[in-house]
């Protein structure tokens, strides 16, 4: 069974079709990739399959459980982690607290515990911190722990906001153009960070990009999508040669 | 100096009050970018449930059904009222704010400036025009401490207003739920996204603001007996001065700005002849915010993150 499956998802806003029948099935394990141009809506997939938005029509499903309808909170709190295009960090936040915020839905204890300081009250918080820790040095920034991350170069923003998409321990990751705007160096770290999750973490992964090079270079199936529709489908050496792929990239010019 | 320690006594006790209820308008600011200016009569409503707790207490403990000492009824009453009242703050963000929370910020406020006066009509409604008074639940003791009197009341107050302002410090800091309240501060769209109900914790913001707004009404009708529907406004609209001063959505502003709001209206009523008291003290606020525009620790840029 796929560990997420989308079935003929449409959405529309108002009279505008953002997304048309889009499928998708996502393996255990699994690396995937959407690509398309700005505007076709590869965010919107995003926003509807986290719960922002309630598609018009269509089902998903995730390990089993069909999640159209709930709560953002709830989806994520059901293994779905995420990150964003326009990094979304909390200004003056320190590193270590962005990160044991995230393991909010993996904490039980309760209001009453909270105010009395309970024993279940400190060993939760203090395990949430060993295991913030840990994925921070997961991600080479534990000496970072106790800056704000607007003192942060860019790079190391990102993998703050890495480190807390993992923290709720999602099953698969949605990563919305995780290497835009890096330098050719943090692109290069970036992508080993990514094969890291996927080899060591087993965690499946849905990847945003723009640049064809990266998906190539991951994943092993990329979808297309143009104008909300997914326009080709296959392994990277197959949407290579495509030639929609190419002409919605490149122009009719070029397919000539 | 006698009259200088004097003074600072009551503004201590004064900040006390501003403080506690600026508290409440600050980490609603904080995580709904709104001031809830129903606040002040949630202070008001808190003054009234206590009286009704303590004098619900005080007959059993007359009755002999459950006899109770004075200072177990009185710490009760202010546990009991500041429960309950945070259900009234819950109430009030559910009915009034919930539904518009992606309306304008301007229609916000409007609609808490109708709870207020709701609150405040529907109290006159229950229990009429007539003031009433708070049962004295601690014998008023006066210590001479070298020329400056002190109250066993005033140390109180100022002692248990601490005690809810390190608890509070304690909770934002180091609880998840605190944690998400500090988070939310930035953003409604992330938030959800880690697994945090937004809704949850907005009642809780609400839900404390209340409770320690509670606690001030009871202190303050504990250091000024006589109750009307109508003492949500001025102090409400002082303290609402003090978040504004502390700097919007700031907590630890909010308890300094609170503090030093009594301070300056007491020296400046030290000194001046009180009719002109308010008129001083408050120019001297403004003065402080045309040079600080965002308060002592607020943030110019207080923009929401949006997808």
């Amino acid at each position: 069974m796929p560990l997420l499956q989308v079935e003929n998802m449409t959405h529309y806003f108002g009279g505008l079709r953002a997304v048309h029948n889009f499928n998708l099935e996502i393996e255990p394990g699994q690396i995937r990739a959407l690509i398309g141009p700005n505007g076709a809506g590869k965010t919107t997939i995003f926003n509807l399959m986290t719960g922002i938005y309630t598609p018009t029509e269509g089902r998903i499903i995730l390990d089993g459980q069909n999640i159209v309808g709930l709560q953002p909170h709830s989806v994520a709190s059901r293994g779905l982690g995420r990150t964003f295009q326009n990094l979304c960090l909390w200004r003056h936040m320190t590193v270590l607290e962005h990160v044991m915020m995230a393991r909010y839905s993996r904490l039980t204890y309760g209001l009453v515990g909270a105010f009395f300081g309970t024993a279940l009250r400190n060993r939760e918080e203090a395990a949430s911190k060993a295991k913030a820790m840990e994925l921070l040095d997961l991600m080479d920034i534990a000496h970072l722990a106790d800056q704000t991350v607007t003192n942060l170069p860019y790079g190391a923003q990102r993998r703050v906001e890495m480190a807390r998409a993992l923290a709720s321990e999602p099953k698969i990751l949605f990563l919305d153009e995780p290497t835009v705007g890096m330098t050719p160096e943090e692109l290069d770290q970036m992508l080993g960070i990514i094969r890291t999750l996927h080899r060591d973490l087993g965690l499946a992964i849905y990847l945003i990009e723009h640049r064809l090079k990266i998906v190539m270079e991951l994943c092993e199936r990329i979808q297309t999508l143009v104008f909300g529709e997914v326009i080709a489908e296959g392994t990277p050496e197959e949407i290579q040669k495509n030639p929609k792929v190419i002409e919605a990239y490149l122009g009719k010019e070029a397919v000539h | 100096m006698q009259l200088f320690l004097q003074n600072l006594i009551n503004a201590l006790q004064w900040g006390s009050f501003y403080a506690l209820i600026a508290l409440g308008y600050s980490m609603v600011y904080g995580i709904l970018m709104l001031f809830n200016f129903a606040h002040g009569d949630i202070f008001m409503v808190g003054a009234y449930i206590g009286f009704g707790v303590a004098t619900g207490l005080t007959a059993l403990a007359a009755m002999g059904t459950l006899a109770l000492p004075n200072w177990v009824i009185l710490v009760l009453t202010i546990l009991i009222s500041m429960f309950l009242t945070s259900f009234v703050g819950m109430l009030v963000e559910r009915i009034g704010y919930r539904p518009l929370r992606e309306a304008p910020r301007a229609s916000a406020a409007i609609t808490g400036l109708m709870i207020g006066i709701i609150l405040e009509t529907g109290n006159l409604a229950i229990l009429g025009a007539e003031r009433i008074r708070f049962p004295s639940l601690i014998k008023s003791t006066t210590y001479d401490l070298g020329g400056v009197f002190v109250t066993n009341k005033k140390i109180m107050i100022v002692v248990v207003s601490l005690v809810l302002m390190l608890a509070l410090n304690e909770f934002i800091r180091r609880t998840r739920w605190g944690m998400a309240m500090r988070a939310m501060a930035f953003d409604y769209v992330v938030i959800p996204l880690m697994g945090v109900p937004l809704n949850t914790i907005a009642s809780l913001t609400f839900a404390l603001g209340s409770g320690l707004a509670a606690a001030a009404g009871i202190m303050f009708a504990i250091a000024y007996p006589v109750l009307d529907p109508y003492i949500g406004i001025i102090y409400g609209w002082k303290a609402f001065v003090a978040a504004i001063l502390g700097g919007r959505g700031s907590v630890k502003g909010a308890c300094l700005a609170g503090f030093l709001l009594g301070f300056i209206e007491i020296f400046v009523g030290a000194y001046m002849p009180s009719s002109v008291r308010d008129l001083i003290a408050y120019s001297i606020i403004l003065l402080i915010l045309v040079f600080r525009p965002h308060g002592f620790f607020g943030e110019p840029h207080s923009a929401k993150l949006r997808l």
